[in-house]
């Protein structure tokens, strides 16, 4: 009965906003896509504005914008030492592009982009493939000795060198999961507990005194999911760092 | 017990009855105090590290979810490997059991690593001392 006026999925909708068809690929603009342009659009003009006056004393703006930067610069120097800095640019885009993205999808009839995998595995991808490039480029093969723990003795080699394989080969899963699935059933919870407001609210005098509970508990949830929003685009961007810190030295 | 004693501690039998409860209670405060030292000197190195997990159930329940996708993660891809070795060199099962096995394997490899407890003692170490060279 309220399954079509309260659907909880349908948030995660994606409508093609300008159709765009290439050689048989639907490369339409989605609103996937216009919400992707949106996080883009307001970190890079949040920033942009807020240490456009370089004031010596900051104003509580550009001081937003400092802390976020000194906060990403000593956590990647923390995990992957001076070397490391030279990925700051690429971990700060990581983690404000993340952050931003699922802070902006806790506002209503917003779009959350990382609650779709295809978008988190992406990022994953890229993450594991700078590690994998940079350090194949700067180690050459000795980056294959990330796979082979020291005094291991040579009969359990092939056993614990493929572990080691498959384990690396499951970090952008474990990844990507982790961020969507966080997203998704946040979000999920968030629109069920709504749902039984409006749906209790719907049932006159005692229904309303009921909707009491689910409306404290959405008030509650959406508190929480500001707290998870901004967590999991921390833990996306300490591992994005522990896993560089592999491509830097990788014979540890 | 003790209060039992005690009162009756007044009476003809009462410093036999007192000195038995008494010789009881110090023995159970002995070991009781030894139980704590024990106890005590175990859990807080293992506390300090779970004391973000336990500072709030948000927190505690991402280090659940953490570790969970860690090792689902592990399966996932030895299974998804097990079956395209077994698609392109047609050894039906045999490749999927053995990479799920392996998978398996690297599942507990990434929890316990990602828990803190393997892998990261010998390696951090030499890696701490590698950056700054």
């Amino acid at each position: 009965m309220a399954a079509d006026k309260v659907d909880p999925i349908h948030q995660f909708h994606i409508n093609t906003i300008v159709p765009i068809h290439v050689g048989g690929y639907d490369l339409s603009f989605t609103n996937s896509a216009l919400f992707m342009v949106v996080v883009v659009v307001l970190a890079s003009g949040f920033l942009m504005f807020s240490t456009a006056g370089r004031a010596l004393v900051p104003t509580r703006m550009q001081s937003i914008s400092e802390m976020t930067y000194e906060f990403v610069a000593s956590m990647l120097r923390d995990a992957a030492g001076n070397q490391g800095m030279r990925f700051f640019p690429f971990v700060f885009t990581i983690f404000m592009f993340v952050m931003v993205a699922n802070l902006l999808g806790l506002f209503p009839y917003f779009f959350t982009v990382t609650s779709h995998i295809i978008v988190t595995f992406a990022l994953s991808l890229l993450i594991v493939g700078t590690v994998v490039v940079y350090g194949i480029a700067k180690h050459g093969l000795g980056f294959f000795k990330l796979f082979v723990p020291s005094g291991v003795p040579v009969i359990l080699m092939p056993l614990v060198v493929s572990i080691e394989v498959i384990s690396f080969l499951s970090r952008p899963v474990s990844l990507s999961v982790r961020l969507f699935a966080n997203m998704l059933a946040g979000h999920i919870t968030l629109k069920v507990f709504a749902g039984f407001v409006v749906s209790l609210g719907a049932l006159g005098a005692v229904g309303v005194a009921g909707a009491i509970l689910p409306l404290l508990m959405a008030v509650a949830i959406t508190a929480l999911e500001v707290l998870v929003a901004a967590l999991q685009a921390y833990v996306f961007a300490i591992l994005t760092c522990m896993y560089l810190n592999d491509a830097l030295h990788p014979s540890h | 017990m003790a209060k039992d004693g005690r009162p009756a501690g007044t009476g003809s039998t009462g410093p036999a009855g007192q000195h038995g409860a008494n010789a009881r209670d110090e023995d159970l405060e002995r070991r009781r105090r030894d139980l704590e030292a024990s106890l005590a000197s175990r859990v807080p190195d293992r506390l300090e590290g779970e004391d973000a997990a336990k500072a709030g159930s948000a927190v505690g329940y991402g280090q659940a979810f953490k570790l969970s996708s860690e090792f689902i993660a592990g399966i996932a891809v030895g299974v998804g490997l097990g079956w395209v070795v077994d698609r392109l060199a047609g050894t039906s099962p045999w490749g999927l059991m053995i990479f799920l096995l392996l998978g398996f394997g690297a599942g507990i490899l990434n929890v316990l690593r990602s828990a803190g407890l393997i892998g990261m003692s010998e390696r951090a170490r030499k890696l701490r001392s590698g950056p700054d060279k």
